[in-house]
C-alpha cells in the first residue's frame, strides 16, 4: 500500500427500507411472518420469476455504491454532497460501526472517529469522570487521558466545575467539555463528521483552529462538512458524493466550486413553488428573478455593478402595513446585507392578486469568485407571512477595474475602493490627549 | 453483468490477499496496523485479542455503571443486602417455617441466603447486560469498539454488589459457627461457573433484546421461573438419581449446589452434576457469543 493510509474499493451499503433491518420487530411479527414467509415464497415462484427480485430492489436503497478511494498518509480529504449522498453512510463504515454490504477498506494506521461530541457523556457523572468515561471510549488509554487531563480542563474553560456532574452544565459548558475530549485525541488517522459548530463564536474560532492545526500537523484525516468556506481551508482533496456515488473527486477549490455551481443549476429556477418556507401564507414569494441594471436576468453578479432582485408577491386579501426584507447571505450563513422595506421607509400594500416589488442594491462590491443567497422574508403586524431561506443563489464574477487577486474565500467577502500611500511625517499626537 | 457474478469476481480477487486477515486488526511487519473492513459472512468467532485490547473500556464501563447505580439510589451499597436478606427473611417464613422444608442439616436461613447471593448475582447481571445495548444505543451508533464488551460490562457490575452480600455471608457463617471444610478450595471454580453463566445468558438475551424487545418483558417472568427451578428454597437431594444428575442441565444448579457444599459442607458432594452443570454453562456460553457475534454487525443499523 506504499504511502496510502486507507484503500476504499467498491464499497456499497444497501439498507432495507419498511421492513427488515431498519426497524426492529416484535416477537409477533416473526411469527406472523414466519406462517406467512412460505407462502409468500410460494407465490412469488408461480408468478413470473421477475416479481421477487423486483420487490426486494423496491424495499432496498443503495445508501453508497460502488464507491472507490485512496487516502495518502497526511492528506486531509473532504467529502462533501448533500443531504442523503451517503457521506454519514461513508464515515459509518471507516470508523465501523457498520458493515459494508459489498467492498472492501484497507487502513493502515490507528483510527479514530468523531461522529458526534460527548458520546457516551453521563449526566450523573461530573465532568471529571466524564473526561475518563468518554476518553475511554473514543479509544484512549486511562495514563493518555490522565497525561491530557488538565490541558482538556483548560481547554474546555470548565476547571471551577471539574466535581459538578455535567447534568448542572449549561449546554455551553457541556458541549465544550465534550469537544475538548475529542480534540485530544491523537489517532494517525482521523475521521470526523460536522461537529465543529459547537459553542459560542469565540469557541467554534478555538474548535476550527484546532482543526487546522490538526491538519496542518501531518495526521490523515477525513472530514465532512456543510461548510464550503471551511472544507477548501483545511482539505488539500475533496470527494464529491451523489446519490451514493463518488461524482467528482480531485483538488478542493475546483471541486467545491464545481459542487456550488451545481447547487446553482439545482436551486435556480425562478419559481419559488418548492422552496421550503414558514410563514402564515396569506400572501407568498411566487418567483424571485435577479436582474441587472439593463433589466437582463442574470447569474452572475458582477462586482460592483447594481444587484436588482425582482420578486412576485400573490395575496389572498388586500393586506395594508407590509414590510418585505431580503437578506444576502454567504453559502455558510453569514449576513452580509439586509434590506429592509420599513428601513428604507418604503410602504407596501398588497392587494388580492399578484405584484411585483423589486429591490435594487448599488453597486454591490463583493469579493469575486464567492456565492451568495437570498433570503426572502414578508410580515404584516408582527405576523410573519412568508418566509424562505436560499430563494437564490448567484456568485459573484469579476468587473471591470476590479481585479482582486485573490479570490480565496477566507480574504473576506466584502470588498471596497482603497488605495495606499507613504505619510511623510510622524503620526499625529496620541488620541485622548 | 449481474450484482452475483460481479461479487464472485471481485472475492476471487481478493481471495489471494485476503487470506489472514478477517475484519480485524493485524500488525505488519514495519509496525504499522492494517484494518480491513469488509462484509463478514456467516459465523464469526470472537476476536479475544481484540477484546483484551479493549480491556481499558471494559473497566471504565463497568466502574460507569457501578457510580451511575450507587449514585442514583439513597441507600446506595445497601441495596446489595437489602435485596438477598429480605427474600432470605421471607423464604425462611415461608418455606423453611410453614412449610418446613429440609434444608441438607444447616440452619435453612443459611442455606437458603448462599444460595440467594450467586443467584442476586445472576438474576441482576442478566437484566442490566439484556439492556445494555439498547440502553447505551448512541454509543453503539456512534464508536466502534468490541460489541461484546456491553453486556460483559453489565455482568461484571454486579460483582461489587456481589462481594458486599458474600461478606454477609461470611458474617453469617461465623453467627451460625459454621466452619469451611477443605472443600472451599473449589469455591473459586463455582464463582467462575456463575459467571459463565451468566455472561453466557447474558449474550443470548443481549443481542436477542435489540432485534425483539419482547425480550424486556420475557426477562422478569424468566429470572422467576428459574428462581424456581434452582434449588435455592428447597435441596437438590429431594431428587433421586438420576434425575438429580439431570437437574444439574440448569448451570444454576451446580453453582448452588456446588456453593453450600464447598462453603457450608452439605455432606451430598455434588461431583457429577456439577459436571453437568459446567458443560451446559459452556454450550450455552458458546453458542451465546456466536450468536452475538452472528447478530452484531445489524446492531448499529437496528437499534
Amino acid at each position: 500500500m506504499g504511502d496510502v493510509a486507507i484503500r476504499v474499493q467498491g464499497l456499497s451499503k444497501r439498507y432495507r427500507i419498511g421492513a427488515r433491518q431498519e426497524r426492529y420487530y416484535t416477537l409477533r411479527d416473526t411469527l406472523t411472518e414466519a406462517v406467512a414467509r412460505p407462502f409468500q415464497k410460494l407465490a412469488s415462484f408461480f408468478s413470473r420469476n421477475g416479481a421477487g427480485s423486483r420487490t426486494l430492489d423496491a424495499s432496498s436503497i443503495w445508501a453508497l455504491k460502488d464507491v472507490s478511494f485512496e487516502v495518502k498518509r497526511g492528506e486531509v480529504l473532504g467529502i462533501i454532497g448533500r443531504n442523503g449522498a451517503g457521506k454519514s453512510t461513508l464515515l459509518k463504515i471507516l470508523s465501523r460501526i457498520t458493515e459494508p454490504t459489498e467492498g472492501r477498506v484497507r487502513i493502515r494506521g490507528r483510527v479514530g472517529s468523531l461522529l458526534e461530541v460527548g458520546t457516551g457523556f453521563h449526566p450523573e457523572l461530573t465532568g471529571r469522570e466524564n473526561i475518563y468515561l468518554n476518553g475511554a471510549i473514543l479509544g484512549m488509554r486511562k495514563a493518555e487521558i490522565e497525561r491530557k487531563f488538565d490541558e482538556i480542563v483548560a481547554f474546555a474553560e470548565v476547571e471551577k466545575f471539574i466535581a459538578t456532574p455535567v447534568k448542572h452544565y449549561s449546554s455551553g459548558m457541556y458541549v465544550r467539555l465534550a469537544f475538548a475530549v475529542a480534540a485530544h485525541l491523537e489517532p494517525e488517522i482521523m475521521i470526523v463528521d460536522e461537529v465543529l459548530a459547537v459553542g459560542d463564536a469565540t469557541f467554534q474560532k478555538k474548535c476550527t483552529d484546532r482543526m487546522s492545526a490538526l491538519a496542518a500537523s501531518g495526521k490523515t484525516v477525513l472530514f465532512v462538512s456543510h461548510n464550503m468556506e471551511l472544507i477548501p481551508r483545511l482539505c488539500t482533496k475533496v470527494i464529491l458524493l451523489e446519490h451514493g456515488q463518488v461524482r467528482k473527486q480531485g483538488q478542493s477549490e475546483a471541486i467545491v466550486g464545481e459542487y456550488l455551481a451545481g447547487q446553482l443549476i439545482n436551486e435556480n429556477g425562478d419559481n419559488l413553488a418548492h422552496k421550503t418556507r414558514t410563514g402564515s401564507g396569506r400572501a407568498r414569494f411566487t418567483r424571485l428573478q435577479s436582474v441587472d441594471s439593463r433589466g437582463r436576468a442574470l447569474l452572475n453578479h458582477t462586482c460592483g455593478e447594481d444587484l436588482i432582485l425582482r420578486m412576485e408577491i400573490v395575496s389572498e386579501y388586500d393586506i395594508p402595513d407590509v414590510a418585505i426584507a431580503t437578506v444576502l447571505k454567504t453559502l455558510s450563513g453569514t449576513r452580509i446585507i439586509t434590506s429592509w422595506t420599513r428601513e428604507a421607509g418604503f410602504p407596501v400594500a398588497l392587494h388580492k392578486g399578484s405584484q411585483i416589488y423589486q429591490c435594487r442594491f448599488r453597486e454591490v462590491k463583493l469579493r469575486p469568485g464567492h456565492s451568495i443567497s437570498f433570503s426572502l422574508w414578508m410580515e404584516s403586524q408582527g405576523e410573519v407571512m412568508d418566509s424562505i431561506e436560499d430563494a437564490r443563489i448567484i456568485q459573484v464574477a469579476d468587473g471591470r477595474g476590479t481585479h482582486y487577486l485573490s479570490t480565496e474565500r477566507y480574504q473576506g467577502i466584502v470588498v471596497c475602493d482603497y488605495d495606499w500611500s507613504q505619510v511623510k511625517g510622524s503620526l499625529s499626537p496620541e488620541d485622548g490627549e | 453483468m449481474t450484482r452475483k457474478s460481479r461479487r464472485e469476481m471481485s472475492r476471487q480477487t481478493f481471495a489471494a490477499e485476503s487470506s489472514g486477515i478477517c475484519d480485524s486488526a493485524i500488525f505488519l511487519g514495519n509496525g504499522a496496523k492494517e484494518i480491513v473492513i469488509e462484509p463478514s459472512r456467516g459465523w464469526v468467532p470472537p476476536n479475544l485479542k481484540e477484546l483484551w485490547e479493549y480491556r481499558e473500556l471494559l473497566y471504565f464501563l463497568c466502574w460507569r455503571d457501578i457510580k451511575v447505580r450507587y449514585k442514583q439510589t439513597v441507600l446506595g451499597a445497601a441495596w446489595a443486602i437489602i435485596q438477598p436478606f429480605l427474600t432470605m427473611v421471607v423464604f425462611t417464613l415461608f418455606f423453611g417455617r410453614l412449610a418446613q422444608i429440609p434444608s441438607d442439616g444447616i440452619p435453612y436461613a443459611i442455606f437458603c441466603y448462599s444460595a440467594l447471593v450467586p443467584w442476586t448475582f445472576f438474576a441482576n447481571g442478566l437484566t442490566q447486560a439484556s439492556s445494555s445495548l439498547v440502553s447505551d444505543a448512541n454509543l453503539l451508533k456512534k464508536v466502534y469498539f468490541p460489541r461484546l464488551i456491553m453486556p460483559v460490562a453489565g455482568v461484571l457490575s454486579g460483582i461489587v454488589d456481589f462481594l458486599v452480600a458474600f461478606a454477609v455471608l461470611l458474617g453469617m457463617m461465623v453467627y451460625y459457627g459454621l466452619v469451611p471444610t477443605i472443600h472451599i478450595l473449589w469455591l473459586p471454580a463455582f464463582l467462575l461457573l456463575a459467571l459463565v453463566t451468566a455472561l453466557g445468558v447474558a449474550m443470548w438475551l443481549s443481542a436477542m433484546n435489540v432485534q425483539f424487545r419482547d425480550v424486556r418483558y420475557v426477562i422478569p417472568f424468566l429470572i422467576q421461573f428459574w428462581l424456581f427451578a434452582t434449588p435455592i428454597a428447597y435441596p437438590s437431594s429431594l431428587l433421586s438419581e438420576p434425575w438429580r444428575t439431570l437437574y444439574g442441565m440448569n448451570p444454576m444448579v451446580g453453582v448452588v449446589e456446588g456453593l453450600r457444599w464447598a462453603l457450608l459442607g452439605t455432606a451430598t458432594a455434588p461431583g457429577l452434576m456439577s459436571t453437568v452443570s459446567a458443560l451446559a454453562a459452556l454450550t450455552v456460553l458458546v453458542t451465546g457469543v456466536f450468536y452475538f457475534r452472528r447478530m452484531e454487525k445489524t446492531f448499529a443499523d437496528m437499534v
